[in-house]
């Protein structure tokens, strides 16, 4: 039964994506009384900037823009029991036993201190700013992470540029690199400092290819230009091990560069929580129902790791939201189960859950011919090509292999996915572990 | 509110340059009843080396005994508590110590000592490796000892800037951004004519500039001193890095050189550096490679292990070193009128209220007698810093204020009505990092990615200006170029 002590039994913050996917998901489960807290002032998240088309080929069959995914989602939420409060910002998630605090202030309701039976942590991620990469040089207006250049030009209407070099080809940069060009820029290159696009292939060849924008491949930019507004960039080769080659030095002007190196799951609030996190994901570290290790805390979408595609945050966040359900429908069960810890190695950089509670069935209603079975998502730490992925159980007693499957090509720009059925699982052993790796 | 020019344009005083010393004489000139205007070139106060700086009070064991470096260091470290208290400014007395990573530095650490004692500096003393590492557990274990400054402090020193010229402007000070001196015309006995953006006079003119304080010096034929451009690097450590060190740790100045330090900062941050390179130019804020690199070297001797990727940012100051080796705290020989407060290096932050306090002695010698204010405030209204608020005063100001309420910059909880109070202070904010500076908007992780649009907005409709007229820091620095279609 429901804790009728507490101000809600469900209260889900950050109304993006994830938290929206989660709330309905808890809801369609009979769980009736759910907040869902978003900074901004309307739902949507980072959606509603991105009104470049390409969301919800998985998840929807049909190609929509950001915005109209988001408003598919929107509208359920509307039509549903769920509360929604916007422009409320959340400055502490507390936790308890079976009771958890949420601290939040709002122009309208001021200070908030709220209790929930069960949270679901859905905050999305942050880009990684210009001083996490030295770029030595001048400090000049016209640097701008990709996300905000986007927010800029999408919500507000507003050039940021006319010359643009943009440092990082993950898939905001490439986005950016069309939206700019669209929008009458000269966008002169692309820098990638891997050898290889940490962007999506599709936006590879939709944002670039077609508008004849380099990608320069292994090439960073080492040097900042220009005193009040930028006025140009160094750009180099690095060689193996990333280092700028002194003689490929080449000047590029331009009053604009655009950062697109990388994402940051954004977990202050998770760590003021005191959550055990994923040292390389950076976000909570969660059973298959997307459980941290404090009961009751849930978390989902890009705060557990960052994603490729909305659609697989729509079905993790699904997992979430059903994980709650459960947990706030089911008191007796909470923190009980047993789990096999999941670990990944050797070429495989990271795997989400970290374990997977015995006899907990946690899944997407997308799949209901496998009801019981686990879906492992993970990224790999460079391109392979032919390469398998394997998965083992692992014990003092030793190893058998779980399954290995082809996969002709892996890279670190896409999200891989294996999944484990039930007899598997089942024949892992009581002390035992679930090993992920690559092999070539 | 910045006070309405005098309509004549007629000063009693001019200040010429608004860091840290410019502003604090400012702010002490405010007391009297003279007419004061402070000068700036740059579109914000605390522009030069003020805003780039090891942020340290010195204790003031460093300084030649008898040189005026000395004694404005200690008296003004002994003043920073109570008026950093009055001006809300954030101060931390943690301590510093000078480590010695070698038995044979020892003997130089007495001598610092005794040139400590001998400049009046309280409670130094020598600590052996168990205290040592007992208060620094993180330190190189190669330490031999440490000259421990109980009276060692860090600071905020831009927002003591800010907060003393906020104080100034609030008593009655004209404050002039964007007013860069072209010339100056002195008479033997009538004012001095500064010929700027607009033409005024003064009878006294204070010479407050900085690394261009020899320039301004030149303006009226005194050739007397030249300032020698030192560029320092910095770099700045992500909050994860906080605790490392608690007290401020210097290296033990050998025939290497002086070293690097590492600091916690009062914003709970790590600071690294400086590098020091003479230069040519006095405005070259630019970082390089090989400097960042070197500080990184350099600051292994004291704690080793620091990796690129604890770095959120890094930045450049310029120290205006002086070719006398001292401050020049006098009136010029070219023009008794003509007051210097120049060749102000390290340890300047620290001796900065003692320098301003001197100043008025000087004004008084060159015009007679001042007047008090009867009602001067010598304090600034208590900025209000949700980030740092109890659950009951963060209920409080909401319902005073709603704005207070809407948080804009995630990573340093700052809400939309601390960006309001700092863009209509006194001395308020114009320009992105004008407001960054004052609340931290923008100075979290994530370097004001996500509230960075929101901060310009918020400038524009405030200022009344169209977004694309925001700059990031004056000048040129639009950040906007036009609508799209």
């Amino acid at each position: 039964m429901p804790d009728q002590t507490t101000d809600y039994d469900l209260i889900v913050v950050g109304g993006g994506p994830a938290g929206m996917a989660a709330a309905l998901e808890a809801e369609k489960r009979g769980v009736t009384r759910i907040l869902v807290l978003e900074r901004a002032e309307t739902l949507g998240g980072i959606l509603e900037q991105c009104i470049h088309a390409g969301f919800g080929l998985h998840y929807f069959k049909e190609e929509l823009s950001g915005p109209e995914y988001a408003d598919r989602f929107i509208a359920l939420v509307e039509k549903s029991t769920i509360e929604v409060k916007t422009d409320t910002m959340v400055l502490d998630v507390i936790p308890g036993e079976g009771v958890h605090t949420i601290a939040a202030v709002s122009r309208t309701d001021g200070l908030l201190e709220l209790t929930s039976a069960a949270v679901i942590l859905a905050m999305g991620c942050r880009e990684r700013p210009r001083g996490a990469l030295n770029i030595a040089g001048t400090r000049p207006a016209g640097i701008l992470s990709a996300g905000a250049a986007q927010k800029y030009v999408n919500l507000n209407g507003y050039l940021p540029g006319r010359e643009v070099v943009i440092l990082g080809s993950g898939d905001i940069g490439l986005i950016m690199a069309r939206r700019m060009a669209l929008e009458g820029a000269n966008v002169k290159m692309v820098c990638e400092l891997l050898p290889y696009s940490s962007g999506l292939t599709r936006n590879i060849v939709q944002c670039l290819d077609d508008f004849g924008i380099p990608l320069r491949l292994s090439c960073t930019v080492v040097r900042i230009h220009g005193k009040e507004r930028l006025e140009g960039v160094t750009v180099a080769n690095v060689d193996a091990r990333r280092r700028p080659i002194p003689e490929t030095e080449m000047y590029v002007p331009c009053d604009l560069l655009l950062l697109s190196v990388g994402l940051i799951p954004e977990n202050e609030l998770s760590r003021g929580a005191g959550l055990a996190l994923d040292p390389v994901t950076g976000g909570p570290a969660v059973s298959q129902d997307r459980e941290t290790d404090i009961p009751g805390i849930f978390a989902c979408g890009n705060v557990l790791h960052v994603h490729d595609l909305v659609d697989y945050v729509t079905l993790e966040s699904q997992l979430a939201g059903a994980g709650a359900a459960a947990y706030i429908q089911h008191p007796e069960g909470r923190g009980k189960a047993a789990a096999i810890p999941v670990r990944a190695e050797g070429g495989a950089r990271y795997a989400v859950p970290r374990r997977i509670k015995r006899g907990v069935s946690a899944h997407p209603p997308a799949e209901p011919s496998s009801p019981e079975a686990v879906q492992v998502y993970f990224r790999v730490g460079q391109v392979y090509q032919g390469a398998e992925v394997r998965v083992r159980s692992v014990s003092p007693a030793g190893e058998t292999v779980l399954l290995k499957r082809k996969r002709p090509r892996l890279a670190p720009g896409e999200m891989e996915e294996v999944l484990l059925k039930p007899e598997q699982l089942a024949s892992v052993p009581q002390d035992g572990e679930i090993v992920i790796d690559i092999l070539e | 509110m910045n006070a309405q020019p005098y309509p004549t344009g007629r000063y009693d005083v001019a200040v010429i340059g608004a860091g840290v010393v410019g502003t604090l004489i400012a702010r002490a000139l405010s007391r009297t009843t003279l007419r004061v205007v402070l000068l700036e070139r740059m579109h914000d106060v605390s522009q030069g080396t003020s805003k780039a700086n090891s942020a340290i009070v010195h204790a003031g064991y460093d300084a030649k005994p008898g040189s005026r470096k000395a004694r404005m260091n200690v008296e003004g470290s002994r003043q920073m508590p109570t008026l950093c208290e009055a001006l809300h400014v954030p101060l931390r007395i943690n301590g510093s110590l000078v480590v010695a990573f070698a038995p044979e530095d020892m003997p130089t650490l007495e001598a610092l000592l005794a040139r400590g004692q001998k400049n009046g500096v309280p409670g130094l003393r020598l600590l052996g490796p168990a205290e040592l590492f007992s208060m620094e557990p993180n330190l190189n274990p190669a330490a031999a000892g440490a000259l421990y400054a109980p009276t060692g402090g860090i600071i905020s020193p831009y927002e003591l800037a800010i907060a003393a010229a906020e104080c100034a402007v609030a008593n009655g000070v004209e404050l002039c951004r964007d007013f860069s001196v072209a010339g100056i015309d002195a008479s033997p006995d009538g004012d001095f004519t500064i010929h700027g953006p607009r033409d005024l006079t003064a009878r006294v003119v204070i010479n407050a500039a900085g690394v261009h304080a020899d320039e301004v010096a030149r303006m009226i034929g005194d050739d007397s001193f030249r300032i020698f451009p030192r560029r320092g690097e910095y770099l700045l450590l992500d909050q994860a890095r906080a605790g490392v060190v608690s007290a401020t740790i210097f290296q033990c100045p050998t025939n290497m050189g002086k070293g690097v330090l590492i600091t916690p900062t009062v914003h709970q941050n790590i600071l690294l550096g400086p590098s020091a390179e003479d230069v040519e130019a006095r405005d070259d804020f630019a970082t390089t490679d090989a400097g960042l690199q070197g500080v990184l070297e350099a600051v292994a001797l004291s704690v080793p292990g620091f990796v690129p990727r604890d770095v959120i940012t890094s930045f450049t100051g310029i120290r205006a070193h002086c070719d006398r080796d001292d401050f020049v705290l006098e009136p010029s020989a070219a023009h008794p009128r003509f007051l210097h407060a120049a060749g102000i290096e390290s340890p300047g932050l620290s001796a900065a209220p003692a320098i301003a306090d001197y100043l008025l002695e000087l004004v008084r010698d060159a015009i007679g007698p001042l007047e008090e204010k009867p009602d001067w405030n010598p304090g600034r209204k208590e900025p209000v810093r949700m980030r740092e608020l109890s659950q009951e005063a963060r209920r409080e100001a909401i319902a005073r204020n709603s704005a207070y309420g809407r948080i804009i910059c995630r990573c340093e909880t700052v809400s939309e009505g601390e960006i309001l109070d700092a863009i209509h202070a006194p001395a308020g904010a114009r320009d992105v990092d004008g407001v960054k500076r004052r609340t931290r908007a923008g100075m979290g992780r994530c370097q004001g990615g996500f509230c960075g649009v929101k901060v310009l907005e918020l400038l524009a409709r405030e200022l009344g200006v169209a977004p694309e007229e925001i700059t990031k820091s004056g000048g040129g620095s639009r950040i906007l170029l036009e609508r799209t279609e």
